[in-house]
């Protein structure tokens, strides 16, 4: 058996789009949709809980560890235009950055949480606040840990010379979703720390 | 392999023989590990031809104990856990799970790719399933938890809150039923991901969008669909876990939660879910009707953007679903308006079929008879819609038989018909064997009537009053002779799915040899060997047309030129 060869001239170059970044885009959308219902569920449940404490009087807003976040997407472009140049240290420097801005955002929550657990006694099950407060930083938190994980695998990878130009493709399709991250922080940092306390 | 080393013009099949010498544990390995498409979407569709033989039991259990009056066959809580394990294994291992294995069988041999754009995540997607619906079912075993309560879930296939708090459902079964869900999820979304990248990135050489196959196209839509609403219904298990584990409050009443935002939260997911069924076969018999009526689909455009305006409205419509919750008459209105809105795109999409059937030259397969069927029994199912879309009709018949009735005509009436018809169509591809006709006419004649018996006659006991999910009833209702034609019916397409298993079978090994192209249709699948080889197409094609194999075929008029 024998298939059938279609050929034919076609003249004009075909290029279709990374399927690398489609893909991740895709998860991107249905990421936003999870964070859209946890989002929902916060907004909604403001001021329904029925006991103490109230984000009010235990939140305090994380400044420096939102900069530290926000300011990894810009380390993370940074190190990506230092790979496609072919500069493998400046590459490896900035994203050792990300990585510790990363770590440093990381650390803020558990601190955080540290605080609010046993100073405040806050926990998921003590009221509505709780419920959704942990959940919803959690969901996010949770998402910043892969990111880490994957931004640490790469930087393994590139101190033991693994890491060429070859692959810049592929580290511009993980930042997609690292930038993500970051964004969906701008949303979760406005809902729980503005909104949700004024 | 190096296939671009292969001369253009010339095709050699480079597959190894297949199962020769090969012990069943090597083939056994062999679909374990494969990352290969066609195995992925042959495994996709027989774990949910399994799963539709156990949910068709449950319905026929569930059929039994309603065919009399005050009947006790079943146990009150065994009736409950098979209506809710009906619902969730129809939707969630069967419907899903087919229709994403046929996606993943047909989207790249349609476009002229070699394979899905993430082959190892294609696997892994599968894999999730799969133990999604195996962790479903352990709960048989597993479920009766540390208060030894039940086994199965049995708070009904949407698991209204707060019965799925732990105070009303000690045990881990309904903990089975969020976590097979979510895992589950978790594969359709890396499926869908896969299939919207396969579409963009791997179509071959000339394959524009508007020269996709509609099916294409339609599982386009279906899986960006699937990408926001699979993922809400993950967030809420998500939620709903956290309250039954972590003592969260997202849908405890006593401490401020709210079981209506569950209710919004699952059918958020629950009514694009239906388009999600639907498109797919809508996507189906686009491929079939024009071959079998020999003319091009009518209104290509029409079709793909009344598919995309479907998508859309299926966003705004899950409400429909909460007339009765009592929301403000202003969301009321709304959703009465969005839910009607539906009707104009499907209806543009019946129009182009009987458009596409009207004066061609129709050869009665039982593909095209299945969906004709379907196009009589979507039309009926999409007017009960409408009448349950108005909300004081709804306000009347809301969790009645005629809402059961309405909806099995979509699931079983189109989505089912149009399932079979696939199967009878692309049979001849995945395996090179033709399915039986004789035994199709009979597997098709024997399901009509029985849908009609079932289905028809199950909207009248829901007019005359009776609710849905009731163990059973008193006589003297006016019930019981309905219940029992409603009964009856099931077991003759119980018959049929049991004449199409056979058939299945028997088929493959004793059906007539098909070759690459039996019904003499367009579409590049058609193009390549029955079965396809592991590599699909030894030289990648290159299309001018919507039609690449009349073109072939038609040199002399080929549709590029009218292009």
């Amino acid at each position: 058996m024998s298939t059938i060869p279609i050929t034919g001239a076609v003249d004009r170059p075909w290029i279709l789009p990374s399927r690398g970044r489609v893909g991740m885009s895709a998860l991107i959308v249905a990421e936003s949709a999870i964070f859209t219902i946890f989002v929902i569920a916060y907004i909604y449940n403001i001021g329904r809980s029925i006991s103490g404490p109230t984000p009010q009087q235990v939140l305090e807003v994380p400044i420096f560890a939102t900069i530290c976040l926000l300011s990894s997407s810009l380390t993370i472009w940074i190190a990506e235009r230092a790979l496609h140049r072919s500069n493998m240290k400046m590459f490896g420097l900035w994203w050792l950055v990300t990585w510790v801005l990363g770590v440093i955002f990381l650390g803020g929550t558990a601190v955080e949480w540290r605080k609010l657990i046993y100073q405040d006694g806050l926990t998921i099950h003590t009221n509505l606040f709780g419920t959704t407060y942990y959940s919803l930083v959690g969901l996010h938190a949770s998402h910043v840990t892969v990111g880490l994980i994957g931004i640490l695998t790469v930087l393994i990878l590139t101190l033991s010379g693994k890491v060429a130009v070859r692959h810049a493709e592929r580290i511009g399709v993980f930042a997609l979703y690292w930038h993500f991250v970051d964004a969906v922080w701008v949303v979760v940092f406005t809902v729980v720390y503005i909104v949700g306390r004024s | 392999m190096s296939d671009r080393a292969i001369p253009i013009g010339e095709s050699i099949d480079l597959t190894p023989p297949q199962g020769m010498a090969a012990g069943w544990l090597e083939l056994l390995h062999d679909w374990v590990i494969t990352v290969d498409h066609k195995k992925l979407g042959i495994m996709y569709i027989g774990y949910a031809l399994i799963f539709l033989l156990v949910g068709g039991l449950e319905a026929m259990l569930i059929r039994v104990q309603l065919a009399v009056s005050n009947n006790h066959f079943l146990s009150p809580e065994t009736y409950n856990r098979m209506f809710t394990m009906h619902g969730t294994t129809m939707v969630f291992l069967m419907g899903m799970p087919i229709i994403i294995g046929i996606a993943n069988y047909l989207v790249p041999l349609m476009i002229g790719a070699r394979d899905m754009a993430f082959p190892r995540l294609n696997a892994f997607s599968f894999w999730m399933t799969a133990f999604g619906g195996l962790l479903l079912y352990y709960s048989f075993i597993g479920g009766v938890g540390l208060y030894g309560a039940g086994s199965a879930p049995d708070v009904g296939w949407f698991a209204y809150a707060p019965l799925t708090e732990k105070a009303f459902s000690p045990g881990h079964t309904t903990d089975y039923w969020a976590l097979a869900l979510i895992v589950s999820g978790f594969g359709t979304i890396g499926a869908a991901v896969n299939i919207i990248a396969t579409v963009i990135s791997m179509r071959c050489k000339g394959m524009t969008l508007f020269r996709m196959p509609l099916l294409v196209w339609l599982n386009l839509v279906v899986a960006s669909l699937i990408l926001v609403t699979i993922s809400p219904l993950t967030a809420a298990q998500i939620m709903l876990e956290i309250d039954r584990y972590l003592g969260g409050h997202f849908f405890d009443t006593q401490a401020g939660g709210s079981a209506i935002v569950w209710i919004h939260f699952f059918w958020i997911f629950g009514h694009p879910e239906v388009y999600v069924l639907v498109l797919p076969a809508f996507a189906i018999a686009n491929e079939i009707i024009p071959v079998f009526s020999r003319k091009a689909i009518f209104g290509y455009p029409a079709m793909v953007a009344a598919s995309v305006g479907i998508a859309f409205i299926s966003l705004g419509v899950w409400a429909h679903h909460m007339f009765t919750v009592g929301m403000t008459s202003a969301s009321n209105t709304f959703f009465v308006l969005s839910t009607e809105i539906v009707a104009i795109p499907t209806g543009i999409k019946i129009f182009n079929w009987l458009a596409t059937i009207w004066g061609g030259k129709v050869r009665f397969t039982t593909a095209m008879l299945f969906c004709i069927g379907f196009l009589f029994q979507f039309l009926i199912a999409g007017l009960t819609g409408i009448m349950l879309s108005v909300a004081p009709w709804d306000w009347q018949l809301h969790n009645s038989f005629f809402v059961i009735a309405h909806f099995h005509y979509v699931l079983v009436g189109a989505i089912t018909f149009c399932l079979f018809a696939a199967f009878y169509y692309w049979y001849p591809k995945v395996t090179g064997r033709m399915l039986d006709e004789k035994l199709g006419k009979w597997h098709f004649w024997l399901f009509v009537i029985g849908f009609h018996v079932t289905f028809d006659f199950m909207h009248i006991p829901g007019l005359l009053g009776m609710p849905r999910q009731i163990y059973t009833y008193e006589p003297g209702r006016g019930w019981d002779s309905w219940n029992m034609i409603v009964s009856l019916g099931g077991a003759v397409q119980a018959i049929a799915v049991l004449v199409f298993v056979f058939n299945l079978v028997w088929s493959y090994s004793k059906g007539t040899v098909a070759g690459a192209d039996p019904w003499d249709a367009w579409t590049l699948e058609w193009a390549t060997t029955s079965p396809p080889p592991v590599y699909n197409f030894a030289v990648e094609p290159v299309v001018s047309s919507r039609r690449p194999l009349w073109d072939l075929k038609h040199p002399e008029d080929p549709d590029s030129r009218y292009e």
